[in-house]
């Protein structure tokens, strides 16, 4: 009861927090509306990536640190090979890649390290993580590359009747965020509909009956891994498509981070809606609570929209320990 | 595997390390003989964020080290070596890179070029103690300047309070004069680090003296999320927007610029916002943004020349033979001559030697290259000339704006100086803070110039 009371008092104090600019004039309609788009979009992007981690963590209750690094990944060989085929066929090969990789990271570095310490795999994917950042720029190199999908970077303008100069959106923010809603329905199809899927969720629950009954757990972290790295794939596409492929792209999908830790680690409806609140969150922070925070405190200015991400997180933890949709953990003592 | 197994792979694998490294260490890495020559630490950063724009830059500057080898026998016949330290421009390992390299050579390091406020910042307390200088052409603390507090510190050619300066000055310019930026709104948009926020004083004193809007705009590392920040630029509609980035933040800057349709005709980028790896990945959407010069502009001169024939199509050549000219690369040449010159004027004083860090400094703070020096050394129409003192550890205060036509930089603006009646008081004010807090004694010129 006390916990519902939390939650309640916290939802209250967050969805006050979100109305206040427009409440108190703070902020003009269509003005507003744009930074709600906005986080809205970017939210869409860190659940993408949220979805790996949590594919991955349900699976082999390995947390893969490595997700920003097979985005970045599989970004840069889009790019770098679309320079020389048609980007349906790089993106095809690329996919080719990332099955490839699985493959490896299964057998080099899941399947030595099997009923290891879960920080003993932690660690692993982290050394994976160096290892692909490294290895990626050695190969396809580290300037800036581009995917052109061939989508309008020009703005349009909606709404011009209604609001002061109308409501800005982008193209490719649309593009990317029904490129989301259908990579989630496929998945959604695939764990629910098919054999795989049910064998995946299966191991998902109990990974020693899934075994017990022949599920071969060596083929499941192959087959989790592959989907996690065609998410990175989707995810760097988007993201590369819209600012460019380069370094920085893993660095950003650590904003899947508090994503998870928000939505709950075995979710992939909580990834989606944490994704959604934290860019909507962190938007918002940034453009009405930073120029507040700066005057009041008299501080030394500065963005805060990296670090609000993660406050947002943990306000969440304090009232729900295992995320929005995280499965409760109850040890009998 | 049995322990002992175990054990012996460990040995073996140990050893094969032990013996890379071994090999590592006497290979191309040209620092470790105790011959006559020159040590040039490099401390580039050819991966991560800020890659695209380090790698040109670190080329530029350790090509033109070899070529005053090829070209000229080394310094006065002291023959160059060097060694490459990546930093990823994270400052912790910048500073561990000088830690490393300062020693070496036969007589030290020469000098350090870190290619980062940040590092400089960092490296700035511990030079004085280790007798090294730190030249940051462009870059680093602005009132390093002033040499009777900053001995080591040597930002030649240009600071960011003079960016800003002529920044100001321009768009008053295209108003009709500083008094029509009255009641405008102009925006930074800055790297929320050192190097972003080192031009916001002066910027501060200039909105408060004309009576224009000074709407500051952090970004965070490495500057790929700027959503909101753009969303605020379409909400305030400001005049002008002055870029302060880096590296993928100034193109992630102008995809934004236009995807929130602000005209880059009004933006307006410091010189390390203005090169090709900033525009290009922006497209036809970069069209019409302009961007302060420092020093080099893209282009070829006589010194190119030289370094294909002496450097390139002998295959000594670090990077791309197209890549020749452009913006960064042109500045890691300049960067890696400043030094280079700063040595051989060292050596009139104390003899075509290997010089110490001490006696490079000497050089460095008495640096005269007028119009007929740059010429002589193949880079005419690249840079102004350069003349240091005791006091002023500059030597220039000039800039020109360039514009991006969608396929090359093009100067669309006559040279401005920085106005040396705003800049020097303030220069004066934050070095002798700086002396009290750190308890520097402040040179006496008249006395110390000749140490």
């Amino acid at each position: 009861m006390k916990r519902n009371r939390n939650l309640i008092i916290l939802c209250v104090f967050l969805l006050a927090g979100l109305i206040m600019p427009l409440a108190t004039g703070a902020s003009d309609p269509g003005f507003y509306i744009e930074v709600l788009l906005g986080g809205l979009m970017a939210g869409v992007l860190y659940s993408l990536v949220a979805l790996g981690f949590v594919l991955i963590f349900k699976a082999s209750g390995v947390f893969n640190f490595a997700q920003g690094a097979m985005v970045l990944f599989a970004a840069l060989s889009v790019a770098r090979m679309a320079e020389v085929m048609p980007l349906w066929l790089a993106t095809l090969l690329a996919i080719g890649i990332m099955i490839a990789f699985a493959f490896i990271v299964e057998r080099l570095v899941l399947r030595p390290l099997v009923n290891q310490d879960p920080v003993v795999l932690l660690m692993a994917t982290l050394g994976v993580t160096y290892f692909l950042n490294g290895f990626g720029q050695a190969v396809w190199g580290s300037d800036i590359y581009e995917i052109n999908l061939g989508i309008a970077k020009e703005p349009v303008m909606i709404l011009q009747n209604l609001f002061q100069g109308g409501i800005l959106i982008n193209k490719d923010d649309v593009a990317a965020a029904v490129a989301a809603v259908v990579l989630v329905a496929l998945l959604a199809l695939f764990f629910q509909k098919t054999k795989t899927g049910r064998a995946l969720r299966a191991v998902a629950d109990d990974h020693l009956a899934a075994q017990s009954i022949g599920i071969p757990l060596n083929r499941i972290w192959v087959i989790v891994w592959s989907v996690a790295g065609v998410v990175a794939l989707v995810a760097g596409v988007i993201w590369g498509a819209k600012l460019g492929v380069q370094f920085s792209v893993s660095q950003v999908a650590l904003k899947a981070l508090p994503v998870v830790i928000l939505g709950g680690f075995t979710s992939i409806p909580g990834a989606i809606l944490g994704g959604l609140i934290i860019g909507v969150g962190e938007k918002m922070a940034e453009v009405f609570l930073a120029p507040i925070a700066v005057k009041a405190f008299d501080l030394a200015g500065g963005g805060i929209e990296n670090w609000f991400a993660y406050v947002l997180a943990l306000l969440f933890l304090l009232v729900l320990p295992e995320g929005l949709f995280g499965e409760k953990h109850i040890d009998r003592v | 595997m049995k322990l002992v197994e175990r054990m012996r792979v460990l040995a073996v694998s140990a050893g094969a390390v032990a013996a890379i490294m071994a090999v590592a260490a006497s290979g191309p890495v040209q620092a470790q003989s105790k011959a006559k020559e020159q040590f040039f630490p490099v401390l580039p950063y050819r991966t991560g964020a800020y890659a695209p724009n380090g790698v040109p830059w670190a080329n530029g500057y350790v090509d033109y080290l070899k070529l005053v080898n090829a070209r000229d026998g080394g310094i006065g016949g002291v023959k160059i070596t060097y060694e490459e330290c990546e930093t990823g421009y994270d400052t912790a390992r910048g500073v561990e890179c000088y830690e490393r390299l300062k020693g070496k050579g036969p007589t030290g390091a020469t000098l350090f070029q870190p290619l980062s406020t940040g590092i400089t910042f960092a490296l700035t307390d511990k030079a004085p103690g280790d007798k090294v200088p730190l030249v940051t052409a462009g870059y680093g603390r602005a009132d390093a300047v002033d040499g009777t507090v900053f001995k080591w510190n040597f930002p030649l050619g240009g600071t960011y309070w003079d960016a800003a300066d002529i920044l100001v000055q321009h768009v008053g310019k295209i108003e009709g004069g500083l008094d029509k930026l009255k009641g405008k709104k102009i925006a930074l948009v800055y790297h929320d680090s050192p190097y972003g926020k080192e031009p916001i004083p002066l910027l501060q004193l200039r909105a408060k003296m004309h009576g224009f809007n000074l709407l500051l705009l952090p970004v965070t590392h490495p500057g790929v999320e700027q959503k909101a920040t753009w969303l605020q630029i379409r909400q305030q509609r400001p005049d002008y927007v002055f870029l302060w980035g880096w590296g993928v933040m100034n193109s992630a800057a102008l995809k934004e610029a236009v995807a929130t349709g602000y005209p880059r005709d009004k933006m307006y980028g410091v010189w390390w916002s203005g090169a090709e790896p900033d525009v290009i990945p922006a497209g036809d959407g970069a069209k019409g943004y302009h961007a302060l010069v420092f020093l080099a502009p893209a282009g070829q001169g006589q010194v190119h020349k030289d370094m294909i024939k002496y450097v390139y199509d002998k295959g000594q050549g670090t990077g791309k033979k197209e890549e020749i000219g452009e913006v960064l690369y042109n500045r890691g040449m300049v960067s890696a001559m400043l030094g280079v010159e700063g040595v051989k004027r060292a050596q009139f004083k104390y003899g075509k030697k290997p010089l110490t860090g001490e006696q490079v400094r000497w050089g460095l703070e008495n640096l005269a290259l007028d119009a007929a020096a740059i010429k002589k050394l193949g880079f005419e129409g690249f840079m102004d000339p350069i003349q240091t003192t005791c006091v002023d550890h500059e030597g220039s205060h000039s800039s020109r704006i360039e514009t991006w036509d969608g396929k090359k930089w093009n100067i669309t603006s006559g040279t401005y100086e920085s106005d040396s009646q705003i800049i020097k008081p303030l220069i004066k004010e934050s070095a002798a803070k700086y002396a009290a807090e750190k308890k520097i004694p402040v040179r006496d010129c008249a006395k110390d110039a000749s140490n």
